[in-house]
């Protein structure tokens, strides 16, 4: 029961292989065996959006999906968001915008993000605040988030090379 | 909240999963977008000995035009399904109940087989499949079975699928020309389970309801189809007064369950009021571009 | 009163400098407990009763010994004699605060794991390790309580029925506090009142609810027998006590990290049996061992709050003039209550809140109950004494015709009677002054950003024209805050001229590295990237109190002052010695001293370190010791008050009773603030909380005390579309208490919403006499208001 497999990973462009039983969640692999701990365990069962990784391009819960089903398949995490030292857009609009006061909730509300913006081809403020409520905060009271977003979309929206399917 | 220990199979074929479903039966559980059952799991109210797991099978994931229907895998995920134009135009109801499902991280995995065959009493592709009269393919080493909506859904979590079948297809009727639908919910958070919901996709020929169909969620056991309220509309002429008395009937005839977001007096209430926001909405979306 | 630091506004004070934990946390990079993994690592999983009451009459330990992967496993029976409780009383309160109150506390102990009984769902009687935490909750699965069950004990009420089942055998009835306390002619003076009103409110239960739940991780070095300790507590230094309690180390010999904390909100704000117990494992073991708390526990285990039920009487005069107030409360504690008294003692003084009322009287109790131990959390029994207050005033209001800002301006204590001695006393056992504030200058501030009373009031009076119900809701109130007992800051001038700072405060993410570092940089007169922040390290300061109750920057700024007033003096002596002047001609600049007047005679921090250096050739004068560092430790001499004044718009709709809130403000003083945006983030975190608590979040209960919201599918946190932008204002009055000039501002913004929106959806529907005076409101009694849903005005 408790025998394990090799799964093999491409996370955040570079390829990873770790041991997993078939019960051990992808966030526990990412966390545990990838030792990718930027990606963060909150409820583990779907709800709060902390552990929201990009899948496939497509925004994921990594504590809904057992590391099994990701054998092979491709992975954007928090840690490949920045240019080495150089924070991705997002990050710097988040700082600005005073969007993270304990940083728990950050990684999962910036995959939420990215794919958010990066799936539409425009967004009003209102639907700004009904996309990131897949994602809970408990410090901000969200605003600094949303203006974050807003100014990310502005940017990615005003700027057609910015705004491929590739920056997910 | 790590989930019990349990073997996972992936099939890469319809019938090597129909072969494991008559080897395992009972013990398995069938794994779609995982969305409802890995909480579940987690939180070890689930604890399947064999999960089998039909992500890798990539022909249950279409939206295909077949007609006079359309049929959807029923691994296409809900993500899909809300950005299919097809969707969109041919069955405005399915499209309108998928924007209303949980929010689109969770939507990225959701699929609406997984929704349909979990039948969880809040969620909306049930109730949009009752309404619709949608016909479920469920298939099995012994076969398949087309079942009709309206005999699939038979309680809380409870559907027609015997242990060794799967769902495979749902087969969603076209819109009529001339229709419009929406689905209608309120729930205490954008995402969360509706406290109540109603989907409707309504046909006028001028000014009377030449065909309708409501069916609601969030009021039941299970889907609900909405008999009485349809038939205070059908043949009528559409008016704040007509409207009323389907939402009047709505209410009347669902009967819904208190819980800690809810009274049954409440939902009761909605189901009305959503009734008639949805048949209003519907209404609305007549002869508008899709 | 102290003298202003000259210099201090104007340099870093008072600047929105960005923060410095932004970017780890931004790239993934922060370290929180659960990311510290050391190789051999264990990991436990607890065994949780899930019976509220219950008799413990064995725990058959066999199949969960034989597990696969277990290393260990006991149940409390096991451990009974070879762990300590916690003491009841880890926050003592002052002999000078149970001299001027009437009181009869007794607060239980709480064992560790229990062995004799169960007295909650979610409390531990087992644990298990194992070689992962999916392993040990196979093996704590498979460990066999045999309970007897006993009648529970569902709430407050039903606690003090004599025929209820007693909770705590030791303490012999069930509530662990009583408390009176009364001013002026006390409840004898509603006598003479003109109009009384006597009401019931209920403040239902929730809780902090961080997203990153608790999370201990022990690794035992058997060399120098010490143990590190990484807790997501905001508390390492009450851990750090209790840990060496209960394993027979000096304090010294225990080092309690918090590392990054994923929010704490006051849940994280004392030391839990589990911060306890996996030290301990770890020694007995010899491996580092890791509990990471999951959701469901947390929920079910961690601690919540709130949970009053208040009776309130009023009496005023015709013009609403407030004359007495009566005030009796019980406030469930839950089956243990770890911090104390405290809490509802807060309850007490702050019910008065902006008002000027003569005569007061209070009695209440804490009682004990088979819920989940309460505990302070954000507002810490404010929310609740100011919900009752405050729908008080509009009840006042709307029994007098009057509108609710006018029987408000008509009870504010006004500026010119700053300091206003209330006459009653706070925890820290000192008489009540309001220090300093203009009460109504900000109610009306918030009235004005809503475009004034009239135009608003005008503007309801045109929605309701077109059949929309529309509500205007208030709330006020003030806050006992940067509270003592004390906080400990050392401060050193490193050898390379840097200045490196350490408090015992504990930030979960208001930005305390960089308040620090803005405070120091203007104290030392160096760069900010110059100041070397160390938080929540028990390393770094000997002594330190934590971050919680809107404390941390009054108090480790007036210790960060202390102590780099003592290395100064040394600094300045040496400077003089080098630079061949008198001190008295020495002023600090541009990191180092120069001759005032003279730009060219400076000498740098390091320079002066350098030359203070123990041994050959140092310049030190004769008298001054080797080594520029110092700790000290800042006794506040009573709180600050900060207060607020709170206005909201909300629309009803009739059909659903959903209240949309269109409008939220909240005027805000915390004196002078530090860091602007960080201010601004930390009013509306709390408002947002507020109103989560005030339409969304509840921890309820059923009749046999099980909780009904064990989830996050349940227990409904506010998200980003629940919550609307948010209007904070701010007044700077100065605090005359502290040098810096501050008050403490972390709860404010979550005291107030629940009554601002109760209020703003009673005006509304001021015509149909809602009456909502308990919480959360509830969209099903706001449409109950509109029995069919088809005949309203909406139509």
């Amino acid at each position: 029961m408790s025998e394990k497999r090799t799964i093999t990973l491409k996370v955040n462009g570079k390829t990873y292989a770790g041991l997993a039983e078939d019960r051990m969640l992808l966030v526990d692999f990412l966390r545990e065996e990838l030792k990718l701990t930027g990606t963060h365990v909150g409820c583990e069962h779907g709800v709060c959006g902390a552990c929201t990784v990009i899948l496939g391009g497509e925004a994921a819960r990594s504590c809904l999906m057992f590391a099994v089903q990701a054998d092979g398949m491709e992975i954007r995490t928090i840690e490949g968001m920045a240019d080495g030292e150089e924070m991705h857009p997002l990050q710097t609009l988040f700082s600005e915008h005073h969007a993270l006061q304990c940083g728990f909730c950050t990684p999962g509300m910036m995959m939420t993000a990215l794919d958010l913006v990066h799936s539409r081809e425009s967004l009003t403020r209102e639907e700004i605040r009904i996309g990131m409520s897949a994602a809970i905060c408990r410090c901000t009271g969200y605003e600094g988030i949303v203006n974050a977003v807003q100014d990310y979309a502005k940017m990615v929206y005003g700027n057609a090379a910015k705004g491929s399917r590739s920056d997910v | 909240m790590k989930p019990a220990s349990f073997r996972h199979l992936q099939p890469a074929s319809v019938d090597e999963a129909l072969a494991m479903l008559a080897e395992h039966g009972a013990d398995a559980r069938i794994l779609a977008g995982g969305q409802s059952l890995v909480p579940m799991m987690n939180f070890r109210l689930a604890r399947p000995a064999v999960l089998m797991d039909i992500n890798r099978i990539a022909d249950l994931a279409y939206i295909r035009d077949a007609g006079s229907s359309l049929g959807i895998g029923a691994m296409t995920r809900e993500r899909a399904i809300e950005t299919s134009a097809l969707v969109k135009s041919s069955a405005p109801l399915i499209h309108a109940a998928t924007e209303n499902i949980a929010h689109l991280p969770i939507r990225s995995r959701g699929t609406i087989g997984g929704s349909i065959a979990n039948a969880d009493p809040a969620a909306e592709y049930p109730a949009a499949a009752l309404a619709l009269d949608a016909t479920l393919v469920a298939k099995s080493v012994r076969g398949e079975r087309r079942i009709a909506a309206a005999d699939f859904f038979q309680g809380v979590l409870t559907t027609a699928l015997e242990a060794d079948e799967m769902l495979t297809e749902i087969v969603v009727p076209k819109a009529p020309a001339g229709s419009g639908a929406a689905f209608v919910e309120l729930s205490r958070r954008h995402g969360d389970f509706a406290m109540a919901g109603v989907g409707c996709e309504i046909v006028l020929s001028g000014d009377s309801v030449s065909g309708i169909r409501l069916a609601a969620c969030g009021v039941g056991a299970g889907p609900v189809r909405l008999k009485a309220a349809e038939a205070a509309l059908l043949g009528k002429t559409l008016g704040k007064a007509t409207i009323v008395a389907a939402a009047r009937a709505a209410s009347a005839e669902v009967d819904p369950e208190s819980d800690v977001h809810a009274s049954a007096d409440y939902r009761r209430r909605l189901a009305g009021v959503m009734t008639k926001r949805a048949v209003e909405a519907a209404a609305a979306k007549i002869g508008q571009p899709a | 009163m102290s003298e202003k630091i000259p210099g201090f506004i104007g340099g870093y004070v008072g600047q929105s400098v960005p923060r410095r934990e932004d970017k780890r946390l931004l790239l993934g990079r922060g370290r929180f407990t659960a990311d510290v993994q050391i190789p051999g690592m264990v990991h436990v999983a607890f065994a949780r009763s899930s019976v509220p009451h219950a008799r413990i009459r064995g725990v058959d330990m066999s199949a969960a010994k034989a597990s696969p992967g277990v290393v260990y496993a006991a149940s409390g029976i096991d451990l009974k004699g070879r762990l300590p409780d916690i003491s009841g009383m880890q926050v003592a309160t002052p002999q000078a605060w149970r001299d001027r109150f009437d009181n009869d506390i007794l607060i239980p102990d709480q064992k560790l794991i229990p062995d004799d009984k169960m007295r909650y769902v979610g409390e531990p009687y087992a644990l298990v390790v194992a070689d992962s935490r999916y392993t040990a909750e196979d093996a704590a699965e498979l460990i066999e309580p045999d309970f007897e069950m006993l009648p529970a004990v569902p709430d407050c009420q039903a606690a003090l029925d004599p025929k209820a089942a007693i909770i705590h055998e030791e303490v012999g009835r069930n509530f662990a506090a009583w408390l009176h306390t009364s001013k002026g002619e006390g409840k004898a003076a509603l006598g003479s009142a003109k109009h009384r009103i006597k009401k019931r409110f209920y403040h239902h239960r929730y809780a902090a609810m961080p997203m990153e739940t608790r999370a201990v991780v022990a690794e035992y070095d058997e060399r120098s027998d010490s143990i590190t300790v990484w807790s997501s507590t905001q508390v390492v230094h009450w851990v750090r006590r209790e840990v060496a309690n209960a394993l027979d180390l000096p304090e010294e010999r225990v080092r309690v990290i918090a590392p990054e904390v994923g929010g704490g909100f006051g849940v994280k704000g004392h030391a839990y049996p589990e911060d306890i117990v996996i030290p301990w494992l770890a020694r007995e073991l010899k491996r580092p061992v890791k509990w990471i708390e999951d959701r469901h526990e947390h929920i079910l285990n961690s601690a919540h709050s709130r949970d009053l039920l208040l009776d309130l009487e009023a009496g005023f005069d015709d013009t609403g003039r407030i004359s007495a107030v009566s005030l009796e409360f019980l406030a469930d504690s839950g089956a243990y209550s770890p911090v104390g008294a405290g809490i509802t003692g807060n309850t007490v003084v702050h019910l008065l809140g902006p008002y000027d009322v003569a005569n007061y009287e209070c009695e209440c109790r804490l009682v004990l109950t088979n819920r989940t131990p309460n505990a302070p959390y954000r507002g810490a029994g404010r929310p609740e004494a100011v919900f009752a207050m405050e729908r008080m005033v509009d009840l006042i209001a709307n029994h007098l015709g009057m509108d609710p800002a006018d029987v408000r301006f008509r009870n504010m204590i006004p500026p010119e009677a700053m300091p206003y001695e209330v006459g009653l006393t706070y925890r820290d056992g000192i008489p009540i002054v309001y220090d300093s504030g203009d009460y109504p200058k900000a109610l009306k501030r918030a009235i004005d950003e809503l475009g004034g009373l009239e135009s608003l009031r005008a503007k309801q009076k045109a929605a309701r024209a077109e059949g929309r119900y529309v509500g205007i809701g208030f709330g006020c109130y003030t806050e006992g805050t940067g509270v003592g007992p004390f906080e400990g800051a050392s401060v050193k001038l490193d050898a390379t001229g840097k200045v490196v700072v350490a408090t015992g405060a504990c930030p979960q993410g208001q930005g305390h590295e960089t308040v620090f570092a803005q405070i120091a940089a203007d104290l030392w007169k160096v760069p900010v990237e110059d100041v070397y922040v160390t938080v929540a390290d028990t390393a770094g300061v000997t002594m330190g109190f934590g971050t919680m109750a809107s404390r941390s920057t009054v108090t480790a700024s007036g210790a960060i002052k202390g102590a780099s007033e003592k290395v100064q003096t040394k600094v300045i002596a040496v400077a003089a010695e080098m630079l061949e002047t008198g001190e008295a001609d020495l002023e600090l600049r541009d990191s180092g001293v120069g001759v005032k007047g003279v730009p060219d005679m400076h000498v740098t921090y390091k320079e002066i370190a350098r030359a203070a250096k123990p041994g050959w050739d140092n310049k030190r004068p004769a008298g001054i010791e080797a080594g520029m560092e110092a700790s000290d430790y800042y006794e506040p001499p009573t709180v600050t008050w900060a207060y607020a004044a709170n206005a909201a718009i909300v629309e009803i709709d009739p059909e659903t009773g959903k209240v949309k809130i269109e409008r939220y403000v909240e005027v805000h003083d915390a004196g002078v603030l530090v860091n602007p945006r960080l201010a601004d983030g930390q009013v509306k975190g709390g408002l947002a909380q507020g109103i989560g608590g005030g339409l969304l979040e509840e921890l309820a209960y059923d009749g046999d005390c099980q909780l009904l919201t064990g989830s996050l599918a349940d227990y409904l946190l506010p998200t980003a579309s629940d919550i609307p932008d948010l209007t904070v204002l701010h007044q700077e009055t100065p605090s005359p208490l502290n040098a810096l000039g501050v008050k403490g501002l972390g709860e404010g913004g979550a005291i107030a919403p629940p009554v601002v929106l109760a209020n703003a959806v009673c005006d509304a529907l001021r015509e149909y006499k809602l009456e909502l005076n308990s919480t959360p409101v509830r969209w099903a009694d706001v449409a109950a208001v509109f029995e069919d849903p088809f005949s309203t005005a909406a139509e």
